[in-house]
């Protein structure tokens, strides 16, 4: 039963309710307009505390393509919080108004705080470093769709691999998928935290810094941004931005069904020659936000 | 030797590691209390070597779920009639509420007045506790 439940974390839903939240997706994939007046006369508010272009319009769009309506503000100098009331007022108020809420805040633990609060079912759309679950269930409906499945994968994940949210997230949704294997890919600075790490069976996965080596075996390529906000020095990040780029080269060393996936934006790490290689999938990996997140609107309201 | 009579009805914490006693007092609010408390330091132990022990006079119950987390080790007594009625040996409590704060300066705990907020233990030999909101690692 996913009716009225929040998300809030990527591990708030088991492995069997994430399949059907991705049968339900690729049902709406093959048929999108069977689901085009689903959520007529619903009401969704998006609550976005800090700027956000990729995840408000996705489940803008999400909303408006199955039906329903949107309201809400992308600036919070322009919501009651510029006046001092509080997250929980602010969120029992709302969810007198709407069917769902959308929160994305720079404090980590905003979206629990309002889940606990909210008279309805709230989605955590990013709480500054913390988690962003739907980002790791379009990461997992792309991998499944180009894949066919979720098991048996070998994964490399390149790049900013301590800092990046997305990552960890992506390694301990993927680790519950059976014969999972990672090569995690990174500079000596940037490498996966042990915290990470002790979810795995160290037989699961490899470290290198070496994206040539990784890209041989790997099923999945997924490529992040190194983080300029994460670092005081810029001569650091302007060194370690320019650690890891993939080029037409690299790729050749790819196995023909391997697929490139990044959460955007991208700054340098993939070449935009890559971009036409039928192996790139991350442009599609954004349309696949937007079916997910309709599928999750479809369960959370109970419409589906 | 000083010596310190017997309680009537009231509590002994004992086995208190050496220089412990006086943050279990505070923590307690046992200086808030009217009734008769008594801190003893650098008592000699035969199973400690030195210890401390707190003696409370008194018909209140408290709540010792701090004590777990300041020194697990601690034995708690609980005297009626001059007689030992109950030990209880602390351990650490699973979950803990009111006590620990975030140390994490973006959790949303340290920007909005929140009650009760949650701490789940996830170590038990560093005593370390998981905010409910942030997930980050904190102990007392």
């Amino acid at each position: 039963m996913f009716k009225g439940r929040h998300l809030i974390e990527p591990d708030g839903f088991t492995v069997a309710e994430l399949e059907e939240i991705f049968r339900l997706a690729d049902s709406i994939i093959d048929t999108p307009d069977t689901y085009s007046e689903k959520c007529k006369n619903k009401l969704l508010a998006s609550l976005f505390y800090e700027p956000s272009t990729r995840t408000k319009f996705s489940f803008d769009a999400a909303m408006l393509r199955l039906g329903g309506q949107v309201i809400g503000f992308s600036d919070p100098n322009t919501s009651s919080a510029a006046k001092g009331e509080t997250l929980k007022d602010t969120i029992i108020t709302i969810s007198n108004y709407v069917d769902i809420a959308v929160v994305r805040h720079p404090l980590e633990g905003t979206a629990k705080l309002m889940a606990k609060h909210s008279l309805v079912p709230i989605i955590n759309a990013g709480d500054g470093g913390h988690q962003h679950p739907t980002q790791t269930l379009t990461d997992l409906l792309t991998i499944r769709y180009y894949k066919k499945t979720l098991n048996n994968h070998c994964i490399a994940v390149c790049g900013d691999l301590k800092f990046g949210r997305t990552i960890h997230s992506l390694v301990k949704a993927m680790s519950r998928y059976e014969g999972t294997k990672f090569i995690f890919v990174s500079p000596e600075e940037l490498q996966i935290p042990s915290y990470i790490k002790e979810y795995l069976d160290p037989s699961c996965y490899e470290e290198t810094n070496s994206l040539d080596d990784a890209i041989e075996k790997a099923d999945v390529l997924y490529m992040s941004r190194v983080q300029r906000e994460r670092f005081v020095s810029e001569y650091e990040y302007q060194r370690l931005k320019d650690y890891f780029i993939l080029t037409h080269e690299k790729m050749k060393k790819a196995k023909d069904d391997m697929i490139v996936m990044h959460p955007l934006p991208r700054i340098n790490e993939i070449s935009d020659e890559i971009d036409t290689d039928k192996r790139a999938v991350y442009f599609q990996q954004a349309k696949f936000g937007m079916y997910v997140r309709m599928a999750l609107i479809l369960k959370l309201l109970g419409l589906e | 030797m000083i010596n310190v009579s017997k309680i009537k009805k009231g509590i002994v914490i004992d086995h208190i590691e050496a220089n412990c006693g006086y943050k279990i007092f505070s923590q307690l609010g046992l200086d808030k209390l009217d009734d008769v408390v008594v801190l003893m330091r650098n008592v000699p132990s035969r199973k400690m070597g030195i210890k401390d022990l707190i003696k409370i006079e008194t018909d209140i119950e408290l709540d010792f779920t701090i004590l777990g987390l300041i020194d697990p080790n601690v034995t708690i007594n609980y005297v009626e009639d001059g007689i030992l009625k109950k030990k209880e040996q602390l351990t650490l409590p699973k979950m803990i509420e009111g006590i620990l704060e975030c140390k994490n300066p973006v959790c949303i705990t340290k920007h909005q007045k929140i009650d009760d907020i949650k701490f789940y233990l996830v170590n038990e030999k560093t005593k370390e506790y998981r905010c409910e909101y942030c997930d980050t690692k904190t102990s007392l």
